[in-house]
C-alpha cells in the first residue's frame, strides 16, 4: 500500500468559484476531501452595528449591499418590518410595484445563479446568455429608480418612485420574452448529458437534515418540503395570485437546479397576473410620520428571498434608530450544511455543491 | 420599557433634556404640539451632544417661558442628578412605584421616543419631586424586578389574541415538564402576528429547548433565527422557532447577565444554531456552553472586544 | 521538398530546409494569432457579444497586442519553486509541439519529413509535452498547479491509448502509418474518405483528440473554476505565453491530423473539383475542425475527473477495439476497399 500524504488546500478567498471572498480550508486525500472548514468574515461590514446609529430610511441602502444580487427583497424585509411595527398602511399601487420588482428580482437573481452555476461546471455560454437577459431587468430597474444593482427603492410606507410612463408595458414585454428565453435555457443546458452527470446525485441530503440545518428556499424545497413563505405565511399581495411551489424529490444538486428553473417560471406567472391587475393611478407613499419611530417593542419579519427565508429582527426602544437590528440571512444559514456535504466528495464536486447552495457573500458576512 | 426611560432619566443627558422639556417632546400626536415636536426633536438631540450647553438658548423660540420657570426647571434637573447619585433604598422603591403608576396612567408616555423623565410631563407634579422620581427609580431599577413590563401590560385590557391558547399551553407544558420556575415571562407580541413570546429561565433553557423540539404538541423542528441583544442591563438571546408541520411559531428568549453572559447552546438540538451562536459569541461575547466549535466567525480571531455590545469602543473612532 | 530527402546534404539543401522551417514557423505563428482571434470572435457570436473589436481594424491586432503585453510583463518565478525545472517546463512543452509539425503533409509534395511511421512519431513526441506539464505543475510548488499537473498526466496518458487505437483501423486499411500514403489512399469521392468507413474510429479520435488538447469539455488540468488555472497558475509573461502557444499549436497539429487521417487530406470531395488546388481543400477541412473545437468550447460543460477517466477506459477504449475488430472483419469479407 502506498502511503499518501494529506494535502491541505486553501480554497479562497480569491478563488473564482467561491462567489466572492469565501474561503474553505480543505484536507485532501488525493482529490477526495476528508475535511472542510469554512472561513468567512472577509466581507463583514458590520451592517447591524452601523444600523444602530442610523434611522430607518438611512438603513435601506445598507440592505441593498447585503444580498447585492437581490437587493429589492432586502429592501422589502426592512421596510415591511418597520411598517408592521408601526401599523402603517401601504397604498395598493406601491405594494403592487414592490411585488413586481421583487418578482423581477427573483428572476434576475436566479438567472445570475444559473449562469454562474454553469460557469462553475465549465459551460461558458450560459453565463453570458443569462447576463444579457438579466440586463433587461436591470434596465427596467434603472428606469424605475436610477440604479442597476443597489436600488434603495423602497421606503417605509411605500416606494420612492412611481413607475415611469410605459414601464408596465415594458415589463409585460419582458415577461413575454423571458418565457421563450427560459425554454431556450432548457434547450441549451437542462438536458445536457454532461451537466446531468455532474449534478445528479451530487450533494444529496434528506428533508430531515435540511430542516435540522435550517435550510430554506430552493435548498429546502429540493428535498420535497413544500415550504414557501409566499404561500405559507403570505405577505405583501401574494395571497391574491395563483402560483405553484415547485419541490424536488431527491435533494441533490439536480433537484435544486430544477426547482430554481421552475421558480423562474412561477415568478413570471405571478408577474403576469400582477401586471394585469396593476392599479391605474394612486399614491405610491402612504401616510408616514416625518420621523419614523417605531414604538417600543420588537418584531421578527420574514419573507421569501430568492435564496430562502430572509428575516429582519428589530428591537425598538421607541427611537428613530433601531436599538438592535438583526438580519437572518438565508445564505449564511444555508451555508452551514456545506462542511457536512463536502466530506468524501472530490475537489470538483466542491464547486458543484457550493454553487448549488447559491450563496451571496455580501449576505453571508453582512 | 419605562424602565428604559428611567435609565435614561438617570443620566445627565436625560436630566438636561428636562430643561428642554417644554417642547412637548412627549406629546406624540395626542397633543396639538405633536407635529412640532417631531420637527424639534433633532435640535434637541443636537443640543444634547454639546455637553453642558444651556437649554434656554432654544427654549424662547418654541415656547414662552419665564426665567423663573426655567431656573426652577434647571434646578430641578440638577437636583435629579444629585438624587440619582445618592438614592436611598426606601425612597427608591417608593419612587419606582410612583413612576410605574405615572407610566401606566399615561400610555403615550410609555411609547415616547425622547429620553427623559417619563413622569415629568404633565401628569406628574412639576418641579423637584417629579424630576427626582425618575432618577431615584433608576437607582432602584437593577434591584427591582422590572416593574416596567408589568406596568405596560396592565392598563389596556388586551383583546383576546388568537394565539393566547397556544401560549398558555406552551407555558403550561414548560411548567409541567421542565420546571415550575422555567417561565419567567410570557406574552403575545401583537404587532408581530401575535407571536407567542416566552422568556425562559436561563438555567432551564437546554431542557426547554429539547421540550420544544420533541414535544408532539409544540414540535418546533425548525429554528428560524437566533439573535443576540445587548439590553444594557442584561443580555438576551432570542430564538425564533417554527413548526414546519403546523406552521406555528414561537419566540423564546433567554436572559443572561452582562458580565459573564452565558446561555446553554442550542446546537445539539437545532444544527441551525451553530453558526448563529458563533456569530453572537463573536459580536456580543455571549458564551454558549455545549457548543461544538465556539470560535469567532466574522471578526478576525485576534480581535479584541465584541462590536455589537453597546459599550464597545471602536478601535478607530474615525471609521 | 521530398525530392531532397534522399540526396546528400549540401549547404543549399540545408538553407532550403531552414527557410522552410522559418516559413512554417511564420505560418504557425500567424495561425495561432488568428486562431485565438477567431476563437474569441466565434465564441463571442455564439454568446451574443462582439468579441475583440478595438485593437486594429475589426480587432485584428488584439492578439498581437496581447502577445506584446505578455512579452513585456515581469517574469516571476516563485521563491520556493524548483527554478531549473520551472524554467525548463515551458521549453519542454513547446519544442515537441513544433517538432510534430514536421510530418504534416499539406499537399502531395508539400511536406518536410515523409516518415513511414508518421503517426507514431506524432504520438510519441506529443507525449513529451505531458511530461512538461507535470513538470510545470510540480516545480511551481503550488498545490493548485500540482493538482492540475497530476490531472493532466492522468488524462493525457489515458487518452493517448484510445487515440492511437482509433487510428489502428486506418493503418490496417491503408497498410501504412505514413501520413502521405494514408491521404493518397483516400482519393476519389468524399465517401472514400476514412471518416465514413471508420465512423466509430473517427468519433473516438475526435473525443480523444479534444481531451489530448485539454480543451472543453476535458479542460480539467486548467479548470479555472476549480483549480484557478491549473498547471500554469504560477507562470507569467512569456513563459505563460509559451504554454498558450503550445496549446494552440497542438490545436493546429490535431486539426491537421484529423484532416489527413479521416477527411482525405488535400483531396477534393469530388474528382470534378480537382481544379481547385489541394491546399485550399486542406485549409477548408482544417478550418472546419478548428471551428468545431471552438464550437464545442462554447457549448459544453466540463466533465469531472472520475467521469473523464471512466470515459477513456470504459467507453472509448472498448469502442476503439471494437472498431479494430470490425475493420478486420470488413477487410476479410470485402477486401481493403470496403470496411
Amino acid at each position: 500500500m502506498i502511503r499518501t500524504e494529506e494535502l491541505l488546500l486553501n480554497v479562497g478567498p480569491q478563488h473564482p468559484s467561491t462567489h466572492g471572498v469565501f474561503r474553505i480550508i480543505v484536507k485532501l486525500d488525493g482529490e477526495i476531501i476528508t475535511e472542510a472548514t469554512p472561513v468567512m468574515g472577509y466581507l463583514h461590514r458590520g451592517t447591524e452595528k452601523l444600523a444602530e446609529n442610523l434611522n430607518f430610511t438611512q438603513i435601506i441602502p445598507y440592505t441593498d449591499r447585503m444580498d447585492y444580487v437581490s437587493a429589492m427583497t432586502n429592501n422589502y424585509v426592512l421596510v415591511h418590518a418597520v411598517e408592521k411595527m408601526m401599523g402603517l398602511e401601504v397604498p395598493e399601487r406601491a405594494e403592487f410595484l414592490r411585488l413586481i420588482v421583487m418578482e423581477l428580482q427573483r428572476v434576475a437573481s436566479h438567472m445570475v445563479w444559473w449562469g454562474t452555476y454553469l460557469l462553475d461546471i465549465g459551460a461558458l455560454s450560459p453565463f453570458l446568455y443569462a447576463f444579457s437577459d438579466r440586463e433587461r431587468i436591470l434596465q427596467l430597474f434603472n428606469e424605475l429608480c436610477g440604479a442597476r444593482l443597489t436600488y434603495n427603492y423602497m421606503r417605509v410606507g411605500g416606494v420612492k418612485w412611481d413607475a415611469p410612463e410605459g414601464w408596465i408595458d415594458r415589463v409585460k414585454q419582458f415577461v413575454r420574452d423571458m418565457k421563450t428565453k427560459l425554454l431556450e435555457y432548457d434547450d441549451l443546458a437542462s438536458g445536457n448529458e454532461i451537466l446531468l452527470s455532474r449534478i445528479k446525485g451530487v450533494g444529496t441530503y434528506d428533508a430531515q437534515t435540511a430542516i435540522d440545518y435550517g435550510l430554506s428556499g430552493a435548498n429546502l424545497r429540493s428535498t420535497g418540503v413544500k415550504w414557501d413563505l409566499r404561500k405559507n405565511e403570505p405577505y405583501s399581495l401574494y395571497s391574491r395570485f395563483e402560483f405553484d411551489v415547485p419541490v424536488g424529490k431527491n435533494g441533490d444538486c439536480y433537484d435544486r437546479y430544477l426547482v430554481r428553473m421552475e421558480e423562474m417560471r412561477q415568478s413570471l406567472r405571478i408577474l403576469e397576473q400582477a401586471l394585469e391587475q396593476f392599479p391605474e393611478g394612486g399614491e405610491t407613499m402612504g401616510k408616514v410620520p416625518r420621523v419614523i419611530r417605531p414604538p417600543v417593542g420588537e418584531i421578527y419579519v420574514r419573507i421569501e428571498s430568492p435564496r430562502g427565508e430572509i428575516g429582519c429582527y428589530i428591537v425598538s426602544k421607541g427611537k428613530a434608530e433601531p436599538f438592535r437590528l438583526k438580519f437572518r440571512r438565508p445564505s449564511f444559514v444555508n451555508l452551514q450544511i456545506l462542511p457536512k456535504l463536502l466530506v468524501g466528495e472530490s475537489m470538483t464536486n466542491l464547486v458543484t455543491i457550493l454553487g448549488g447552495i447559491d450563496i451571496v457573500l455580501g449576505e453571508v458576512d453582512c | 420599557m419605562s424602565e428604559e426611560e428611567k435609565q435614561e432619566g438617570a443620566r445627565p443627558e436625560g436630566a438636561r433634556a428636562e430643561g428642554a422639556q417644554p417642547e412637548g417632546v412627549r406629546a406624540e400626536g395626542a397633543q396639538p404640539e405633536g407635529v412640532r415636536a417631531e420637527g424639534a426633536r433633532p435640535k434637541a438631540e443636537e443640543k444634547k451632544q454639546t455637553e453642558g450647553s444651556p437649554a434656554e438658548a432654544e427654549a424662547p423660540v418654541r415656547r414662552k417661558e419665564t426665567d423663573e420657570e426655567k431656573a426652577a426647571r434647571r434646578k430641578a434637573a440638577f437636583e435629579a442628578r444629585e438624587a440619582a447619585k445618592a438614592a436611598a433604598a426606601m425612597a427608591a422603591a417608593q419612587a419606582a412605584k410612583e413612576a410605574a403608576n405615572a407610566a401606566a396612567s399615561a400610555p403615550a408616555a410609555a411609547h415616547s421616543a425622547a429620553p427623559g423623565a417619563a413622569s415629568a410631563d404633565g401628569q406628574a407634579p412639576p418641579g423637584a419631586p417629579g424630576a427626582a422620581s425618575p432618577g431615584a427609580a433608576a437607582g432602584a431599577a437593577p434591584g427591582s424586578s422590572r416593574p416596567g413590563v408589568a406596568a405596560d401590560a396592565a392598563p389596556p385590557p388586551p383583546p383576546p389574541s388568537p394565539n393566547r391558547p397556544r401560549l398558555d399551553r406552551a407555558v403550561q407544558l414548560l411548567r409541567e415538564l421542565v420546571a415550575e420556575d422555567a417561565v419567567e415571562e410570557a406574552e403575545i407580541n401583537e404587532p408581530n402576528d401575535h407571536l407567542p413570546t416566552i422568556v425562559v429561565k436561563n438555567e432551564r433553557w437546554s431542557e426547554a429547548a429539547r421540550l420544544f423540539r420533541s414535544h408532539p404538541e409544540l414540535n418546533t423542528n425548525y429554528l428560524r433565527n437566533v439573535s443576540g441583544v445587548d439590553h444594557e442591563t442584561h443580555m438576551e438571546v432570542v430564538y425564533h422557532l417554527l413548526s414546519l408541520d403546523s406552521g406555528h411559531g414561537y419566540a423564546l428568549k433567554v436572559r443572561t447577565d452582562r458580565d459573564t453572559p452565558q446561555v446553554a447552546s442550542a446546537t445539539p438540538v437545532w444544527q441551525t444554531a451553530n453558526w448563529n451562536e458563533r456569530e453572537i459569541y463573536d459580536l456580543l461575547g455571549i458564551d454558549f456552553p455545549g457548543h461544538p466549535d465556539l470560535r469567532r466567525i466574522m471578526m478576525p480571531d485576534d480581535w479584541v472586544g465584541h462590536p455589537l455590545r453597546k459599550d464597545y469602543a471602536p478601535l478607530d473612532s474615525e471609521v | 521538398m521530398q525530392k531532397f530527402w534522399n540526396d546528400p546534404v549540401t549547404w543549399g539543401h540545408a538553407g532550403l530546409y531552414l527557410l522552410g522551417a522559418i516559413a512554417v514557423l511564420a505560418v504557425v505563428i500567424v495561425f495561432v494569432t488568428y486562431a485565438i482571434y477567431f476563437e474569441r470572435k466565434v465564441i463571442g457570436w455564439m454568446q451574443y457579444r462582439r468579441g475583440p473589436n478595438r485593437t486594429g481594424p475589426l480587432g485584428l491586432l488584439q492578439t498581437v497586442a496581447d502577445v506584446a503585453k505578455l512579452l513585456m510583463k515581469e517574469d516571476t518565478i516563485p521563491a520556493k519553486a524548483d527554478k531549473a525545472l520551472f524554467i525548463l517546463a515551458p521549453v519542454l512543452a513547446f519544442v515537441p509541439s513544433f517538432l510534430v509539425l514536421a510530418i504534416i503533409p499539406y499537399g502531395l509534395n508539400l511536406q518536410f519529413a515523409d516518415l513511414n511511421v508518421g503517426f507514431l512519431y506524432y504520438v510519441a513526441l506529443s507525449g513529451i509535452t505531458t511530461i512538461a506539464i507535470v513538470l510545470g505543475g510540480w516545480s511551481s510548488n503550488n498545490k493548485y498547479a500540482l493538482l492540475g499537473g497530476m490531472r493532466s498526466a492522468a488524462q493525457m496518458i489515458s487518452y493517448e491509448v484510445p487515440l492511437v487505437m482509433s487510428v489502428v483501423g486506418i493503418a490496417m486499411m491503408t497498410e501504412s502509418l505514413n501520413l502521405r500514403e494514408i491521404v493518397i489512399y483516400q482519393e476519389g469521392w468524399f465517401w472514400h474518405w476514412n471518416f465514413l468507413p471508420q465512423i466509430v474510429g473517427f468519433a473516438v479520435f475526435v473525443v480523444a483528440a479534444i481531451s489530448e488538447l485539454n480543451r472543453t469539455p476535458f479542460d480539467l488540468p486548467e479548470a479555472e473554476s476549480e483549480l484557478v488555472a491549473g498547471y500554469h497558475v504560477e507562470y507569467s509573461g512569456f513563459r505563460f505565453a509559451f504554454f498558450m502557444l503550445t496549446e494552440y499549436i497542438y490545436v493546429y497539429a490535431i486539426a491537421c491530423l484529423a484532416t489527413i487521417l479521416f477527411l482525405g487530406g488535400w483531396n477534393a470531395p469530388a474528382p470534378q473539383l480537382d481544379f481547385i488546388p489541394g491546399l485550399v481543400w486542406f485549409a477548408l477541412k482544417f478550418a472546419c475542425i478548428v471551428f468545431f473545437l471552438f464550437w464545442i468550447r462554447a457549448t459544453l460543460p466540463r466533465l469531472r475527473i472520475d467521469q473523464l477517466m471512466g470515459l477513456a477506459w470504459k467507453v472509448l477504449l472498448p469502442l476503439a477495439i471494437l472498431n479494430i475488430f470490425l475493420t478486420a472483419v470488413g477487410i476479410e469479407w470485402w477486401g481493403k476497399g470496403g470496411g
